[in-house]
């Protein structure tokens, strides 16, 4: 009887639940507020959010997210074999797909899309011998996820079937597969518009484009015949309002249904609004403080730590982030699988700090480096990690002049800052930076940020052998398991060996109107409209 | 008065010329990287290497500007290196909502500037001509910007009479031709569209007419209290002809030519595309284009851009100077 009565009572629960949720409703415009207009629409040459934004809703790729995670799920594959040496991955593709411009969706539609970025085209096509456009921009995100060094060929099998072998194992190449840039295009629209084929897309996806009113809004209508449903709304506007504020005062007049990146200070007001509701999504990213692991000074760790007990990370989230964002202990933000919650975070303690520093000698240390003070790099612009890098470094500075530590703020305009970081100068001590997620995967943040040993690209130039082999070993193992155990183990060697300060998560928010049902913001930044309806 | 056009022509070369250099090294100058700008944080050293490679500016500068300006003379303006579009297709696009914009502002401007300056004229002194000179100098110092979000809060948050932003509410469908909405929508007999696009039209275009609205007014004040010393006006009224015959037909004719030329030139600088007001209204014009460019540091967008907007506020002044001389033929004698 023990047992019934809490059954019971989680049956009578997802019954109401299920009577009271409604269900959605077909039909219907849903107009969107946006920043910015998008640079182009050919998913293999964009670089920019308010690109993407558009192509997650008009294109598939053969592999999807999860609705809500980074898991990876089937989308115009329906599943995909690795062979046992992981260097070998077929894909076997849905049927009866259609492009929107009536074409079939098929193995050489897919060798075409991705064979198109490839530098050597190394591809084998079952029947249509497409010829690949010339004179294309350079596929900037291909290169940036490594794609070129990792895809050795591609090759349609038969009408279904795609093999794509590997130059070398590399985990996170089916989570790369899931992005946009990887999105599957129509290669009859491609050959007919060449280089215009940016503001004429042809995918599979939910949504149809209909017309692009450069700077003001592009618009898309419904597939009917998607394969993954028919998505409730007829009609999707995205329009482009510059001045965050009269974003929000559109929004507040009914005009638009969802405001994106409204300014903090209107979030308030949006929750005082009865017409109007909050979405909100932990952002997959990090703003982060890192030391300059070329000189000397900064290589013991227990100086390290004195400086992760020095800064007030909550003040800083709470009065420069206001709120919208969350205390970061990990280099990979909560919504990553691998994320290793075990880990406790060093606490604001300045007396700690002080003595940390005294038993390193860390003064002695500066003087004999000739310096009677450090530098702290700061952004000069608002990124998607951190709202304020000028005000961050303010905040910084002051929590270690209480530790004695004179500390001059250095900033540049963005593009320098970017190019001077690069190169490491002994002027730099400490730096603030920060990285948005691309695929998902762990390695995406891990390598990228800290394995100083595996590129020299890497900004932090933090070298530590034992962190080196764990990463290399998690990215060359495709056993998920295998992969989260080693992935653990590298945010504990962070922890422990504090080469970066990890100091917040942003939260993304948005208002919108209550009659948006089913919005998600997708961990990716993504959006994505397929189940989306309006009341 | 032949040479004289084809003197004013030639001028043009030269001067452009100078824009071209300018407009090029400025942009060049500030600094920031487009390359860096696009790949921001994942930016690698071979990465940057190759987009610049790829957009040209691995070049020295002065090979930059050679491949600029022979580009130019062929009329070809260069692709946009964020977008990779024609800039001259960019343009066109946006071109025409600026020129629908500056016309309707130009147009309000002159109405409400001319009226209240030979209103403040004529009534010299009054409490409507401290009013009016007083309220001008607002209109030539109030931040567009604030202006802007004032009107729409009173207008269209409050009231709700008017459309906040953009140019067309997206609920209206309309045949674009010459991508001038309101055109269009005569063209093709869309009443419904026309009423939607010149009331969206209304509050960014009364925004944007403060300041030559400013100017005018004044103008047209100064130049008429000028006309209306003179002696033939005094015989005008002692003929005993209605004031409003003297002050309307006799003084403004002869006050018109300065305040033509003021309209002239503020219309040119309204082509060139109101940041402030096309950023604020969302109203997809060159202004906000070229700012775009700038923040993206796309060379390309910000150089073609802005040769094209010099050469017209060119034109149009040189347009305004021939005009000039055929109305008082003593311009001609340099």
């Amino acid at each position: 009887m023990k047992k019934v009565i809490p059954l019971l009572t989680v049956f009578v629960f997802l019954f109401t639940g299920s009577v009271l949720a409604e269900s959605p409703k077909t039909g219907g415009t849903l107009v969107f507020g946006r920043g910015g207009d998008s640079a182009g629409l050919d998913p293999a040459f964009e670089t920019d959010g308010n690109s993407f934004m558009i192509c997650d809703n008009i294109y598939d790729q053969l592999v999807l997210y999860a609705d809500e995670s980074t898991d990876i799920v089937p989308g115009l594959a329906t599943s995909w074999d690795i062979a046992p040496d992981g260097l070998t991955y077929t894909f076997h593709l849905r049927k009866g797909v259609k492009f929107h411009d009536g074409t079939e969706m098929n193995a050489d539609a897919v060798v075409f899309s991705i064979g198109r970025m490839m530098e050597e085209k190394k591809v084998k096509f079952f029947k249509d011998n497409w010829e690949f456009p010339k004179d294309q921009p350079p596929p900037e995100y291909w290169l940036s996820m490594e794609m070129e060094d990792t895809v050795d060929s591609i090759e349609a099998k038969d009408n279904h079937t795609v093999i794509f072998r590997l130059k070398r194992i590399e985990a996170p190449f089916i989570a790369n597969m899931g992005m946009d840039f990887a999105a599957i295009v129509s290669p009859t629209a491609v050959i007919k518009h060449g280089a215009d084929f940016r503001s004429h897309p042809v995918g599979t996806g939910p949504y149809k484009f209909v017309k692009w009113v450069k700077d003001d809004m592009i618009v898309l209508k419904g597939s009917p015949d998607y394969w993954g449903g028919r998505p409730y709304l007829d009609k999707v506007i995205f329009r482009c309002i510059p001045d965050n504020s009269v974003r929000f005062l559109e929004l507040k007049t009914e005009n638009i249904d969802i405001c994106q990146f409204p300014n903090p200070e209107d979030i308030d007001l949006a929750k005082k609004d009865s017409k109007l509701k909050l979405v909100s999504q932990p952002g997959m990213n990090i703003g982060y403080l890192s030391f300059n692991h070329t000189k000397a000074l900064w290589q013991d760790k227990n100086i390290r730590k004195a400086f992760a007990y020095a800064i007030n990370k909550k003040a800083i989230v709470d009065n420069i982030y206001y709120g919208l964002g969350q205390v970061a202990k990990n280099t990979i933000p909560p919504n990553l699988w691998g994320y290793n919650d075990d880990i406790e975070d060093y606490p604001y303690n300045p007396e700690k700090a002080k003595k940390l520093l005294k038993e390193a000698k860390f003064f002695e240390k500066l003087k004999k480096a000739g310096q009677d003070k450090i530098t702290l790099w700061s952004m000069p612009v608002a990124r998607p990690y951190n709202p304020n890098g000028m005000k961050v470094g303010e905040a910084m500075q002051a929590d270690l002049k209480k530790l004695g530590i004179n500390v001059e703020l250095v900033t540049f305009e963005w593009g320098t800052y970017l190019k001077k970081q690069r190169t490491h100068p002994a002027d730099m001590d400490l730096f603030q930076l920060g990285w948005t997620g691309d695929n998902g995967d762990p390695d995406n943040f891990l390598l990228i940020l800290l394995d100083g040993m595996a590129d020299p690209n890497v900004r932090t130039q933090w070298k530590n052998q034992e962190y080196h082999d764990t990463i290399l070993k998690a990215k060359t193992t495709i056993d998920m398991k295998a992969r989260v155990r080693l992935y653990r183990k590298a945010q504990e060697l962070i922890h422990e060996e504090v080469p970066m300060l990890n100091i917040a998560h942003s939260l993304v928010v948005w208002p919108m109107k209550k009659r948006v049902m089913d919005f998600k913001l997708h961990p990716t930044a993504s959006i994505r409209l397929h189940k989306v309806w309006v009341k | 008065m032949a040479k004289f056009i084809i003197h004013r022509i030639l001028s043009l070369i030269p001067t452009l010329l100078g824009v071209s250099v300018l407009v090029f090294f400025m942009i060049h100058l500030i600094p920031g990287d487009p390359a860096e700008m696009m790949l921001g944080e994942r930016a690698s050293e071979q990465s940057i290497k190759s987009l610049r490679q790829q957009l040209g500016l691995d070049q020295p500068l002065y090979v930059q500007y050679g491949r600029f300006v022979s580009r130019l003379l062929q009329g070809d303006l260069g692709r946009g290196l964020r977008t990779n579009e024609k800039i001259s297709v960019e343009i066109a696009e946006r071109l025409p909502a600026t020129f629908e914009l500056s016309l309707m502002a130009i147009f309000i401007a002159t109405v409400i500037g001319m009226l209240a300056g030979i209103t403040s004229a004529t009534r010299q002194y009054s409490i409507f001509d401290y009013f009016s000179m007083v309220l001008s100098l607002a209109g030539v110092s109030m931040p567009i910007f604030w202006l802007g979000l004032v009107l729409m809060i009173i207008f269209s948050l409050n009231l709700g009479w008017l459309p906040l932003s953009g140019r067309l509410g997206y609920d209206i469908e309309l045949e674009v031709i010459t991508n001038f909405y309101v055109l269009d929508s005569i063209i093709t007999y869309n009443w419904a569209a026309f009423k939607d696009a010149l009331w969206h039209l209304i509050l960014p275009a009364f925004t944007l007419s403060t300041i030559p609205m400013a100017t005018i007014s004044r103008i047209t004040r100064s130049s008429m209290l000028e006309v209306l010393r003179q002696d033939y006006i005094r015989t005008a009224k002692a003929k005993g002809l209605s004031l409003l015959m003297v002050h309307y037909k006799h003084a403004l004719r002869n006050a018109l030519i300065p305040i033509i030329t003021v309209i002239g030139l503020q219309f040119g600088i309204l082509m060139g595309g109101a940041i402030l007001t096309e950023t604020i209204f969302a109203w997809p014009g060159i202004g906000l284009w070229i700012l775009n460019g700038v923040y993206a540091r796309d060379f390309n967008a910000v150089q073609g851009g802005t040769m094209l907007v010099a050469s017209m506020f060119l034109t149009i002044n040189m347009v305004v100077d021939i005009f000039y001389a055929w109305a008082n033929p003593r311009i001609k004698v340099m």
